[in-house]
């Protein structure tokens, strides 16, 4: 199994903390790993994205061109990053700020109101985690109980209290992840 | 016949500094270099401390004072003898350090290097032969050529509009927090080598105490560079150096005097 | 026992340095490298071990801190980024020239001049050619993976250690930021004053006891024939690195019809390539150099009897491909692709520039075959 990741949005969304939990759940899950922070041109204009693989194997290129999933959090990314995900692969976006939605029909695609349910919960910051769940619910390439004890181990022991909530962050994104049907009018491949 | 059977111990009055190799002294007949030499090696001799003395010769004219001071010696690029006591110092913090540099070293090429060992207060001794000239490479301008003194670099003597005025570097760094003892000291006559011996002494003791750096100037001359006979050198030394560059200490115990 | 861990590439090789046992690291911040100095700093390595760690006022004077320590047998490094190399360059020379074990690193970033901060390969010649004065040569590590940061610092510090010589560990901006999963071996105490003494007495600066001679660390030899003598000695020395510490690693080469060499980042992503060609049933083989010096010319000697043509995959405008047309003597075609200025080319880019360079353009020109695409 080898699962090729980006996440992207703007910076401040916790788009590479969110990579470096997924990552840190794979080496709990005894897979090779990968956490590749954008790091180009594309780090202008205040968007941040990293590339995470997790693999059974050896891990070959860091930097990819097309990937398996993106989790899209901003309308630049959708803009960047639709068009990178390989034939039958998954985009999971949240719809809060997205004006253009995807068009693509050769990939699955779903939705996630991250932000709003993050609000809802009373912690912002918690977002990056229900945009976590919903992306592990399409693709459970990593136990919840990993993720967790990623948390435990990443996480300074001072932050240890915040982990029920960042697993209830988890579970509200895994209940409420819908899938987008693109409407036929705007449908490509 | 052997040397003491000639001359007895109880007799002897005056020998060769124990510490300097056989090796015959490469300076000019009349170089404060030798002295200042001797006066080191006797110091850590007198100290007992030679086993636990590491050296750091410059580039310059002293680039091969490793050949005549018969202790452990690393010598360090142009100007960077600092920074090479500072990391021989701290990774073997019971030992005696010290760097044995020239005017070019310390005061051009290596200013960085010296502010910023004096700045942290290294636990170290810098001995610093300062003679107005480029002594090795024939008698070029040093930073620390007096105006108007003519030398290789500036054959119509230095002009302090174009080529700056030359620079105080003990006035200077005894400025710093870093530097304990700050002394400024000549070897052109017994008075005054008795003297350079007792501050060179009170530096390498200042080790013990870990509180910074010990920083002594030997005003020197260079009757080669001066294109002098040695006499005439020291006096030169006496009218010109000194006025601009006053002997004795100052920075004493941490204080300015 | 091992550890396993999540890390940038630069904070591996400095968690690996402190289990190494290292003595000392002089260092100055520079993007992309400053998480190095900034991981050891935050370590309290003082405490933890009583290595010691000092931000110098400048890389030349960190070089010069480390020529100091290595003069007295201790383990020490530096790392930096390619300006800051530049700036070591001298220090790095004399190191060499007085014959003192040490290590750099140099998380590479794109110039020349200041450049960009985002990585490169372009010090390749400052690396394996010389990059400071004099006749002398760097044993090179190149990792190309966050535990290759790690381990290599051990490695570097073996080699350096059995030869009296500067290794340099020429990381990039890509492998020192990127994280990915490290196994960190378990700590080793440092030398005792004593055991440094035992090990290195006979020529380091640490203290001449009544036992022996005077031991005295220079560069410099003013007689012409001692200074031929001390040439030949670094000479016979890189000539039994090249006998005895050569590393590289082959990938599906042995059926390769197409060969990528590729070092450091871009073998990684070469590495990628070679998978897509291997499914699109294209027999393309990935040479990987670990060391740039000694090179692997043997076995690309070899290995240009049996591919039809050979792509240098480096971030430069075309260094090592140079050593690789040498060291194939120009049996087959040899061509460079690179990108630069701090853009990381991508598996399908490295497959064109096979395509276009080697396959449709190369040996096979008289035969041509293959009209497809292998993107």
């Amino acid at each position: 199994m080898t699962e090729e990741i980006i996440i992207a949005g703007f910076g401040g969304q916790g788009v590479l903390s969110m990579g470096k939990i997924l990552a840190y759940s794979g080496i709990m899950q005894d897979k090779e790993v990968s956490w590749m922070p954008s790091y180009g041109p594309e780090m202008r204009g205040g968007t941040a994205n990293v590339t995470v693989i997790l693999s059974d194997d050896r891990i070959s290129s860091p930097y990819l061109k097309v990937f398996d999933t993106a989790i899209i959090l901003n309308q630049q990314s959708m803009d960047k990053f639709e068009e990178s995900v390989k034939p039958g692969g998954i985009l999971v976006y949240d719809p809060n700020g997205i004006t253009h939605h995807p068009t693509r029909t050769d990939i699955k695609i779903f939705q996630i109101n991250g932000s709003k349910l993050a609000a809802e919960m009373g912690n912002k910051k918690i977002f990056n985690m229900v945009v976590m769940g919903a992306f592990l619910k399409i693709k459970p390439i990593v136990k919840l109980e990993n993720v967790l004890a990623g948390l435990k181990k990443s996480l300074p022991e001072r932050y240890h209290h915040l982990i029920p909530l960042n697993e209830k962050a988890m579970k509200i994104g895994m209940n409420n992840v819908t899938p987008y049907q693109v409407a036929s009018q705007f449908a490509h491949n | 016949m052997e040397v003491l059977d000639i001359i007895k111990p109880e007799n002897q009055v005056f020998c060769k500094t124990k510490l300097m190799t056989n090796a015959a002294l490469s300076y000019c007949p009349g170089c404060g270099h030798g002295t200042a030499h001797n006066l080191t090696m006797e110091v850590i001799d007198e100290m007992g401390i030679a086993e636990d003395t590491i050296g750091v010769a410059p580039v310059g004219c002293s680039v091969l004072a490793y050949d005549f001071m018969n202790i452990d010696m690393t010598q360090a690029a142009h100007g960077r003898a600092p920074a090479v006591a500072t990391a021989i110092a701290r990774t073997w913090p019971e030992k005696y350090v010290f760097t044995y540099q020239g005017d070019g070293d310390l005061a051009a090429i290596g200013t960085a290097e010296t502010i910023h060992a004096c700045n942290r207060g290294e636990n170290i001794v810098i001995i610093f032969v300062n003679n107005g000239i480029y002594g090795m490479t024939g008698g070029q301008m040093a930073p620390t050529t007096l105006p108007g003194m003519k030398s290789t670099t500036s054959p119509f003597g230095r002009d302090v509009k174009t080529m700056g005025s030359p620079i105080k570097m003990t006035e200077l760094v005894a400025q710093l927090p870093g530097t304990y003892y700050v002394t400024r000291q000549s070897v052109h006559t017994h008075k005054n080598v008795r003297k350079a011996k007792k501050a060179i002494k009170k530096a390498f003791e200042n080790i013990k105490l870990k509180k910074g750096i010990s920083f002594v100037e030997i005003v020197s001359n260079c009757n080669s560079g001066w294109k002098m006979t040695p006499n005439d050198a020291n006096k030169w030394m006496e009218d010109n150096m000194f006025p601009y560059y006053p002997l004795g200490d100052i920075k004493v115990n941490g204080k300015l005097k | 026992m091992s550890e396993l861990k999540l890390m940038k590439g630069n904070e591996a090789l400095a968690e690996a340095a402190i289990r190494a046992g290292v003595d000392a690291y002089f260092g100055y911040p520079i993007t992309p490298q400053t998480e190095l100095i900034e991981y050891l700093m935050s370590q309290k390595t003082e405490e933890r071990t009583g290595m010691v760690c000092l931000q110098a006022e400048s890389e030349i004077a960190a070089i010069n801190m480390v020529y100091g320590a290595a003069s007295t047998g201790k383990k020490v490094f530096t790392s930096s980024s390619s300006p800051g190399v530049s700036l070591k360059q001298e220090g790095i020379s004399y190191i060499a020239g007085a014959e003192l074990p040490a290590v750099i690193v140099n998380v590479v970033r794109g110039g020349p001049g200041l450049g960009t901060i985002q990585p490169s390969q372009a010090d390749y010649f400052q690396s394996v050619k010389g990059g400071g004065h004099g006749d002398y040569k760097l044993y090179v590590l190149a990792p190309s993976s966050v535990q290759e940061m790690s381990d290599f610092v051990e490695d570097a510090f073996d080699i350096a250690f059995k030869y009296n010589a500067p290794v340099l560990i020429l990381s990039d901006g890509l492998i020192g930021q990127m994280m990915e999963k490290v196994e960190l071996k378990p700590q080793q105490k440092r030398r005792t004053d004593a055991e440094v003494i035992a090990q290195c007495g006979s020529w380091a600066t640490t203290g001449k006891t009544k036992d022996r001679e005077r031991n005295i660390i220079t560069s410099l030899d003013l007689q012409s024939e001692k200074m031929e003598a001390r040439v030949h000695r670094l000479l016979k020395k890189y000539e039994q690195m090249e006998k005895e510490d050569l590393r590289f690693e082959k990938i599906n080469c042995d059926d390769a019809e197409y060969l990528i060499v590729a070092y450091g980042s871009s073998a990684r992503i070469a590495q990628k390539a070679v998978e897509i060609a291997r499914s699109k049933g294209v027999k393309v083989g990935l040479l990987r150099p670990i060391t740039l010096f000694p090179f692997p010319k043997k076995q690309l000697f070899d290995l240009a009897d049996q591919v039809k043509g050979i792509l240098s995959v480096e971030l430069n405008a075309g260094q090592m491909v140079e050593d690789v047309k040498l060291s194939t003597e120009f049996k087959v075609p040899v061509e460079h692709f690179g990108r630069t200025g701090g853009i990381i080319h991508t598996p399908e880019e490295i497959l064109e520039a096979l395509e276009q360079k080697i396959i449709n353009n190369g040996s096979i020109r008289h035969h041509k075959t293959r009209e497809s695409s292998i993107l």
